[in-house]
C-alpha cells in the first residue's frame, strides 16, 4: 500500500506530490501518535518531488522561457517526415487581422504569421506554397501538436513556462515581442495608459487571456468585461459598451486597423514573445526553424522580417525597430 | 294494443272527452272561464279572454280554468299557499299540474342548456378555424421569417465582400414579413399579457438585430474580420433574444389553439344529463298516465318526447361528429403542422449554424456542434431518418402526397448531413475554398464548380417542408370546417324543438287535467 502510494506521487508530479505531502505533514503533526512508517513516508516524499520540480524547471524553463535550441540545418526524423509528406502542416488562425486571416476578396489566408510559415516551407520543402493550413481551435492547438496532427502552430502563440512544462510543447526563438496594451477611442477617451486613468472604466479582454490575468492582478479601479473572442471586444468598443480593450498589442493593432476611430495608448503593460510552437520531441525541427528565423531576421532593414512588418503591421503598430534578439539555451 | 273503451281512435276521442268531462265537472267552472269554455264547446265561437286561443279540446285553456276553480273559496293569502301545496301533493289535478310544470321546465331547460353549451362549443370551434389557428400560423410565420433572415444573412456573408442580390432580397423580405406579422399579432393579441410581453421583446430586439447585420455587412465590404464578429453578435441576439420570444409567442398561440380545441371538444355533460332526465321524466309521465287511464298514448306527451329525443339524438350525433372532425383536424392538421413548423425552424437554424461555422473561421466549433445537434433533431441520430422531427412528421402525414413531400425532405436532410461532413473535412484540413464551395456553391480549389453543395440540400428541405405545411394546412382547414359545420344549426334547432317539446308536454298534461273538470 505504501509502495503504490509513492509510485502514484512520483507519477503525478509536483502539484499532487505537494498536496499529498502537505496532507501527510498535517496529519503527522496533528496526530502525534500516528504510525511511524507513515510519518517517515511523509518526510520522504516532499523532498523528492521538490527536487524533481526544481530540476525540471531548471532544465526546460526558468527566467527565459523564450530561450530555444541552437539553430541547425541538419535533418532529423521530424524534418525527414515533413519532406516525405511533401507538405508542411501548420495550425493557423484565420481570424487575426494582419496576422493570419482570410482575405475577404481572394479567400486566401494571409498575414504576418503566414509570411513566416511560407519562409519555413520554402526552406524545408523548397516551395512556399507546400503548406496545408489547418484550422485548429485555440483550445486544441497544443493537443494538435502533441498528437502530431500538425507539424507546428504559428498563430501569435505566446511563449511561456506553463506551455513548455505542462503542455509539453517546444518553441522556436521569439519572432515578435508583444505586450498587453490598451486600445481606446481616439476621441473623448480619458484613458492614457495602464494606470489609474482606468478608474471606473469598463475594460474588455478575452477570457483566459494574459490580459485577464494582468487586469485581475492590477485592475486600477476598472471593471473587467470578458468575451470569448478578442475581436468581440472591438464590437463592444464600437458599440460604446466598454471604454477600452486590453489585449496583445499585436492583436489590438489588428483591431485598430479595422477601425480608424480607435488607437493604442500608453506602453505595453507586459512583455511577451511569440514563437513557433512545435512538438517537444521534434528537436531537429525546432533547430531548423530557428535557423530559418536567423535568416528571416538577417539583413537589417531589408530583411524578410522587416518586409513582412512593413506589409502587415507598421501602419497599425509603428515604432518597432526590429525583431527581438534570439536567445539560445546552452547546448 | 289497448284502446280506450267506447272511444275509438285518437282524434275522435280527444274531441269527445272534454265535452264529457265538462258535463261532469261543469258545476265548478268559474264565471270568468265560462265564455271561453263555452266558446270551445260551441266549437267556433269567438275566443278572446284566454291567452291560448284554444282549438276545441286542446285543453290548455282548461288548465287556466282549473286554476281558477278555487276562486269562489278564496282564502287569505297566507293560508292559500300551504293549501295549494297540500292540494298539489294530495289531489290528482294538483299532481298533474306539478308534473306538467316540471316536464315543461325540464324540457325547456334541456333545450336552453343544449343551446348554451353548443353555442359555446361552436364558438370555440369557430375560434379554432378563424382565430387561434391563424394566430398560431402567424406566430409560426414570424418565427420562421426571423430564423430565415438570420440564416440568409450568414449565407450572404459567406459569399464574399458583397452579399448576393437574391440573398439580400430574401433577407429584406424576411424582415419585412416578420415586422408586419409582429404588428398584426400585436393587434390580435389584446388581452393576453403573456403574448404582449413577447411581442414587445420582438419589437425591441428586431431593430437591434438588423443594426448588427448592417454593421457586419459594412465591415465585410471593407474586408474587416470584425464584420464576422458583428454577424456572430447578430446571431447571438437572434438565437438568444429574438427567437426564444418568437418561439414563446408561437407556444402561447398554439396553447390557445389547444384550449379552443379542448373547449370545442368538451363533452356537454349538462345537456346530455338534462336530456336523459327530461326524456326519462316524459316516459315516466306517460307510463303514469297509462297506468291511471289505461290509455296508451297521450298525444302531447308523445310529441314532447319525440321532440326531446330528436334534440338529444341531434346533440349526441352532431357533437360527436364535430368532435371526430375536430380531432381529425387536430391530429392530421394542427399537430402535424406544429411538427412541420418546428422541423422547418430547426432546419433553418441548422443552416444558420452551418454558415456561421465557416464565418467564424476556425473558432466555429460551437456553431458546428449546434448544427449537428439541430440536423440530428431533424433527421435522427446520424441522420438515420428513423427518429427526429421528420420521422415524426412522416408518421403523422395522412396521405401519400403528405408522405412524399416529407420523404423528399428527409432524403435532402440526409444528403445534407453527408455533404456537410465532407465540407467540414475540407475546412479542417485547410481547404477553406472547397468547404465554402460545398456549402454555398461556387468553384472548388481545382477550378471546377462544386456539383453538389449543402445549400441545395437545405433549399430542398425548406421548400418541401413549406409544401408539406401548406398541404397539412389545407387538410386542417377542411376537417376543422367540417367539425364546425357539424354543430351548425344545432343550438337554434335545440332551442326551437325544446320549446315545441315543452309545449307538447304541457299540452299532454293539460289534456289529462281537463278530465278533472
Amino acid at each position: 500500500m505504501l509502495l503504490s502510494g509513492r509510485r502514484k506521487l512520483r507519477g503525478w508530479g509536483g502539484v499532487a506530490g505537494m498536496a499529498a505531502a502537505c496532507m501527510l505533514a498535517v496529519s503527522a503533526t496533528a496526530l502525534p501518535l500516528h504510525d511511524q512508517a507513515d510519518t517517515a513516508a511523509g518526510r520522504d516524499t516532499p523532498l523528492r518531488t521538490q527536487n524533481k520540480q526544481v530540476s525540471a524547471t531548471d532544465t526546460s524553463c526558468g527566467q527565459h522561457p523564450e530561450a530555444s535550441l541552437t539553430p541547425s540545418t541538419a535533418s532529423g526524423p521530424a524534418v525527414d517526415r515533413i519532406k516525405k509528406a511533401g507538405k508542411l502542416v501548420v495550425g493557423v488562425d484565420q481570424n487575426s487581422y494582419r496576422w493570419g486571416y482570410r482575405d475577404a476578396a481572394s479567400g486566401d489566408i494571409v498575414g504576418f504569421d503566414i509570411d513566416l510559415v511560407k519562409a519555413i516551407a520554402k526552406d524545408i520543402l523548397g516551395d512556399e506554397n507546400a503548406v496545408q493550413y489547418k484550422t485548429v481551435p485555440t483550445s486544441k492547438r497544443f493537443e494538435a501538436i502533441r498528437k502530431h496532427q500538425v507539424d507546428m502552430v504559428v498563430r501569435t502563440v505566446t511563449i511561456n513556462c506553463q506551455r513548455i512544462t505542462e503542455e509539453k510543447v517546444a518553441f522556436s526563438t521569439a519572432y515578435f515581442q508583444a505586450g498587453q496594451q490598451l486600445l481606446v477611442p481616439r476621441q473623448g477617451s480619458t484613458i492614457k495608459d495602464f494606470n489609474n486613468t482606468l478608474n471606473g472604466k469598463k475594460v474588455c479582454t478575452a477570457k483566459t487571456s494574459t490580459g485577464q490575468a494582468k487586469l485581475e492582478e492590477q485592475p486600477h479601479g476598472s471593471h473587467i468585461v470578458l468575451v470569448d473572442n478578442q475581436l468581440d471586444c472591438l464590437v463592444l468598443l464600437q458599440l460604446g459598451e466598454v471604454d477600452a480593450v486590453f489585449t496583445d498589442n499585436a492583436l489590438a493593432a489588428g483591431q485598430a486597423a479595422q477601425d480608424p476611430a480607435v488607437h493604442l495608448v500608453g506602453k505595453p503593460a507586459t512583455t511577451e514573445y511569440y514563437g513557433v510552437a512545435m512538438n517537444s520531441g521534434d528537436t531537429d525541427l525546432v533547430r531548423r526553424v530557428n535557423q530559418v528565423l536567423e535568416n528571416y531576421r538577417s539583413g537589417g532593414t531589408g530583411s524578410q522580417w522587416e518586409q513582412a512588418y512593413r506589409t502587415w503591421l507598421k501602419a497599425v503598430l509603428p515604432g518597432i525597430d526590429g525583431p527581438p534578439a534570439p536567445l539560445y539555451k546552452n547546448g | 294494443m289497448k284502446t280506450d273503451k267506447g272511444a275509438g281512435r285518437w282524434g275522435r276521442k280527444i274531441h269527445a272527452l272534454p265535452m264529457r268531462i265538462v258535463s261532469i265537472c261543469g258545476h265548478t267552472a268559474d264565471q270568468e272561464i265560462d265564455p271561453a269554455y263555452a266558446g270551445s264547446v260551441q266549437g267556433g265561437g269567438s275566443v278572446t279572454q284566454t291567452q291560448y286561443s284554444g282549438r276545441p279540446g286542446d285543453g290548455v285553456d282548461v288548465i287556466a280554468s282549473a286554476t281558477g276553480s278555487d276562486a269562489p273559496r278564496r282564502r287569505p293569502a297566507w293560508a292559500e299557499q300551504p293549501g295549494r301545496l297540500r292540494e298539489a301533493a294530495t289531489t290528482e289535478p294538483g299532481r298533474l299540474r306539478v308534473i306538467g310544470a316540471l316536464l315543461a321546465v325540464l324540457v325547456v331547460a334541456f333545450g336552453a342548456v343544449t343551446a348554451w353549451q353548443i353555442t359555446d362549443r361552436a364558438a370555440a370551434a369557430d375560434n379554432v378555424v378563424n382565430r387561434s389557428e391563424p394566430l398560431s400560423s402567424r406566430a409560426a410565420d414570424i418565427y420562421r421569417s426571423l430564423a430565415d433572415a438570420d440564416t440568409t444573412a450568414a449565407g450572404g456573408f459567406l459569399a464574399g465582400r458583397q452579399d448576393p442580390a437574391d440573398a439580400r432580397k430574401r433577407y429584406n423580405d424576411d424582415i419585412r414579413i416578420a415586422s408586419r406579422y409582429i404588428a398584426e399579432a400585436a393587434a390580435a393579441s389584446e388581452g393576453s399579457d403573456q403574448a404582449k410581453a413577447q411581442i414587445e421583446k420582438l419589437n425591441e430586439q428586431l431593430p437591434v438585430y438588423t443594426g448588427y447585420v448592417e454593421r457586419a455587412r459594412a465591415n465585410n465590404r471593407l474586408g474587416y474580420p470584425v464584420g464576422g464578429a458583428y454577424l456572430r453578435r447578430a446571431n447571438t441576439t437572434m438565437t438568444q433574444e429574438i427567437l426564444p420570444a418568437a418561439k414563446e409567442l408561437y407556444r402561447i398561440e398554439t396553447a390557445r389553439l389547444g384550449a379552443d380545441y379542448a373547449d370545442a371538444k368538451a363533452l356537454p355533460w349538462a345537456a346530455w344529463g338534462l336530456g336523459v332526465l327530461a326524456l326519462g321524466a316524459l316516459v315516466w309521465a306517460q307510463r303514469r298516465s297509462y297506468r291511471r287511464t289505461n290509455r296508451v298514448f297521450n298525444q302531447g306527451l308523445v310529441a314532447g318526447s319525440a321532440a326531446t329525443a330528436v334534440v338529444l339524438m341531434w346533440l349526441v350525433v352532431g357533437h360527436s361528429l364535430a368532435r371526430i372532425q375536430l380531432n381529425d383536424s387536430y391530429v392530421n392538421g394542427a399537430r402535424s403542422l406544429q411538427v412541420l413548423n418546428t422541423a422547418r425552424i430547426e432546419s433553418l437554424q441548422a443552416r444558420a449554424n452551418e454558415n456561421l461555422t465557416l464565418v467564424a473561421r476556425g473558432s466555429g466549433a460551437s456553431y458546428n456542434d449546434a448544427y449537428r445537434a439541430e440536423l440530428q433533431d431533424l433527421a435522427g441520430k446520424g441522420a438515420n431518418g428513423k427518429t427526429g422531427l421528420l420521422a415524426q412528421a412522416l408518421s403523422m402525414a395522412d396521405d401519400a402526397k403528405g408522405r412524399d413531400t416529407v420523404k423528399t425532405a428527409m432524403k435532402a436532410a440526409q444528403a445534407w448531413w453527408a455533404l456537410n461532413a465532407t465540407a467540414r473535412k475540407d475546412d479542417d484540413s485547410g481547404e477553406y475554398q472547397d468547404a465554402l464551395a460545398r456549402t454555398i456553391g461556387g468553384n472548388l480549389k481545382s477550378g471546377q464548380k462544386a456539383a453538389q453543395y449543402t445549400a441545395q440540400c437545405f433549399d430542398a428541405v425548406d421548400t418541401n417542408l413549406a409544401t408539406a405545411v401548406a398541404h397539412e394546412h389545407t387538410a386542417f382547414q377542411r376537417s376543422a370546417n367540417d367539425g364546425r359545420g357539424a354543430l351548425g344549426g344545432l343550438a337554434a334547432g335545440a332551442a326551437l324543438l325544446a320549446v315545441l317539446g315543452a309545449a307538447g308536454a304541457a299540452l299532454g298534461i293539460g289534456r289529462r287535467l281537463s278530465e278533472y273538470r
